[in-house]
């Protein structure tokens, strides 16, 4: 599944952070950010148009992703 | 690496992510001796501070912008980056790396500082916001990071006075201790979740009362009430506290004038510095309550943490209009000034997004056209209450300025359409928790904002002040003249033949005077129809309010349409230099320049012809 696709107050952890061009910087960012396997995320809230962009915990930190942004994490359920 | 001496100071850089208070504890570390620059050939803020170690040792301290990483994806980080890496042209590799770490956010925060071992500098850890940490119940094994690590670690509260006294111990006496790094293929997550497994206990991933405050300040609707609120509130703050304060330096200007007056022969030098110079630049500086009010209000918002909250409400719909939500920020911000507004859009990653934004920025009401706003809408707008809460005056200015806000929408919006905007824009933007800004932060924010208005206030409108007053006064009227001096002056006939071009929208020449000084820095047109006006008025009637000889002389026709023409108004020359250095090309600051002319005369055009029917 998708980050872009959890639904709200779910638990999940990720899985991976795809590349979609070669270089991705915004996927090299998500890792820095710490979107790596293992870490627990979960979405706390959505902007008020369009439900984008959304707003993810991850570990202790929050963080404003667009959903074309967090349709590169691949998350489980826990 | 030999031991450097202790006569020279120490050379130490602060270096952390965004939001682990940084700045902060630099403020609290090194007061009032900062030096605020500009790192050469980019916009980055350059912060320097001194201060003296216990010991006697001098310490040379450098507020590096925050990073999540050494792989920097924004000019800001690319500083930090080659700084650290002593790779910056201009900077010497400092001799300590100061991390700074948000003790509440420690799986973030400690990644960057791994990846700072393996510099191999020397360095000292700052576990900040130490007080939050122990409210929230986590409880950091500080001995046992500094274990690991192999470098002191030392707990800190910015916000304290005595916080960052156990850091200055640290920074005093000790040699400085190399980090053992993670092996270079090492997953740096990895050792930072390590790390904590073994000397951090956190109980809570956010704090309760952040989810709570956030429930009503994310939410779709109530978050966007709250957000127009705010603003709306700044907005009148501005208005209705800073009135009466301007009104006491207006008594006082108006006092120091009179005294001249008496004291003085009547004659040129009287002449120029009532007329010139107090005139001038005091009818600037009576707008400095009402520029610190707007400024403490982006700073409380800014160090609260509401500013994040509000790109993320707003970033779909700035996206919509072809901007980014990081826009929201320098966006904000030029509603003080454009140019630290252009300059905060060094945050905005990407290059379209960043032109866009600062091709925009200078439609947001900035401060220094206030005193243009207040001064005609004082004169023209009855002062009539609306519906209790409100006066027709506040509900002007916030007209106006919506105008700009739309006008950059607008602008932004049909830029879309035109050049290749195929690259994906990244927001990622961190939420942080809520902080109640420090005072003392303010302080410090709102002294170096105020600094930089009377600096310009002080110098560039001073000179332009005399320059105009010289224009308006030579070559003196011949000895049978008739009509006001003004009319035989250099100021006379340029505004005369500059009247021709801005006849059709309503301009007279008195306007067209104050334009030209109006152009290096908008509030001196104030200054500039102060001078004219005061100067043509027959004797005895010198001291007359300017607003007063406005009513009289313009129709409303006319003042609405200055009023147009400066939301759009061409930028003072301190603007157009930025938009130079930070396009770093003449032919986009052209375009940018023509573009807002264009719009202001469209405006005005419109605004005037529409008043004339309605009239």
């Amino acid at each position: 599944m998708q980050l872009s696709e959890l639904p709200r107050g779910t638990r999940a952890t990720v899985v991976k952070v795809s590349d979609l061009a070669n270089p991705d910087p915004i996927a090299a960012r998500l890792r820095d950010l710490g979107f790596v396997a293992g870490e627990p995320v979960s979405l706390v809230a959505q902007g008020p148009f369009g439900a984008d962009p959304i707003l993810i915990q991850i570990g202790f930190t929050r963080f404003a992703l667009r959903r074309s942004e967090a349709a590169r994490v691949e998350v489980e359920h826990v | 690496m030999s031991e450097p001496s202790l006569a020279m100071p120490l050379s130490v850089a602060l270096v952390g992510n965004p939001n682990c208070g940084k700045t902060a504890l630099f403020n609290r570390l090194t007061g009032s001796r900062q030096k605020v620059a500009n790192y050469a050939g980019v916009t980055v803020e350059r912060k320097e501070g001194r201060l003296r170690l216990p010991s006697g040792r001098k310490v040379r301290m450098l507020d590096l912008p925050g990073a999540y990483s050494l792989n920097a994806t924004s000019p800001d980080e690319a500083v930090t980056r080659d700084v650290c890496l002593g790779q910056h042209p201009d900077e010497a590799q400092p001799d300590l790396l100061l991390c700074v770490a948000d003790a509440t956010n420690l799986r973030l925060h400690l990644r960057f500082v791994l990846e700072l071992t393996r510099l191999g500098r020397p360095m000292v850890l700052a576990l900040n916001m130490a007080d939050a940490a122990r409210k929230r119940g986590i409880r950091i094994d500080a001995q046992a990071l500094e274990r690991e690590l192999g470098f002191p670690v030392v707990e800190t509260i910015a916000v304290r006075r005595e916080g960052a006294a156990a850091l200055i111990k640290a920074l005093d006496g000790h040699a400085p201790s190399i980090p053992t790094a993670p092996a270079a293929d090492a997953d740096l997550h990895a050792a930072a979740r390590q790390l904590i497994a073994s000397a951090v206990h956190m109980p809570d991933p956010t704090s309760p009362r952040d989810a709570a405050i956030d429930r009503w300040v994310l939410h779709p609707v109530a978050g966007l009430a709250i957000l127009a609120l705010t603003m709306l509130v700044v907005f009148q703050a501005v208005y209705a506290w800073g009135e009466p304060v301007k009104e006491l330096i207006e008594a006082s200007v108006g006092g120091l004038g009179a005294l001249i007056n008496a004291t003085l022969p009547e004659g040129l030098l009287r002449s120029l510095l009532v007329d010139g110079v107090i005139a001038g630049v005091g009818g600037v500086l009576v707008f400095l309550p009402q520029i610190l009010i707007l400024f403490f209000f982006i700073l409380i918002l800014e160090e609260s943490g509401y500013l994040p909250r509000a790109a993320f409400l707003l970033d779909r719909f700035m996206v919509g209009a072809g901007l980014s939500g990081r826009a929201f920020i320098p966006l904000l911000s030029s509603f003080a000034c454009a140019i630290p507004g252009i300059m905060a859009a060094r945050s905005i990653p990407n290059p379209r997004d960043r032109f866009l934004t600062i091709l925009v920025a200078p439609m947001m009401t900035c401060s220094a056209r206030l005193p243009v706003y207040a001064l005609l809408i004082g004169a023209f707008i009855p002062d009539r209450p609306i519906g209790g809460l409100f006066n027709l005056q506040g509900l002007v200015l916030f007209a106006l300025y919506m105008a700009g806000i739309l006008g950059a929408l607008s602008v932004a919006y049909i830029a879309r359409y035109f050049g290749r905007h195929n690259e994906e824009q990244a927001l990622m933007l961190e939420i942080p928790a809520w902080r109640l800004p420090n005072p003392l932060d303010v302080l410090i924010g709102l002294k170096e904002r105020g600094m930089i208005f009377l600096r310009r206030a002080g110098t560039l409108i001073l000179a332009l002040s005399v320059l105009l007053w010289v224009l308006s006064t030579f070559p003196t009227p011949p000895a049978d003249w008739t009509r006001p001096a003004i009319e035989y002056s250099f100021a006379g006939h340029i505004g005369r033949a500059l009247a021709v071009v801005f006849e059709p929208i309503g301009f007279n020449w008195q306007i067209c005077v104050a334009l030209i000084p109006g152009l290096a820095a908008r509030e001196v047109a104030v200054a500039g129809l102060a001078s004219v006006y005061a100067i043509s008025a027959p004797e005895g009637q010198a001291e007359e309010l300017l607003s007063t000889a406005l009513a009289n002389q313009w129709t409303l026709a006319t003042a609405l349409s200055l009023l147009a023409w400066y939301v759009f108004a061409p930028q003072c020359l301190a603007t157009l230099s930025v938009v130079r250095r930070e396009t770093n090309s003449w032919r986009a600051t052209a375009f940018w320049a023509a573009l807002l002319t264009g719009l202001a005369y469209l405006a005005s055009l419109i605004v005037y012809r529409l008043a004339l029917i309605l009239s």
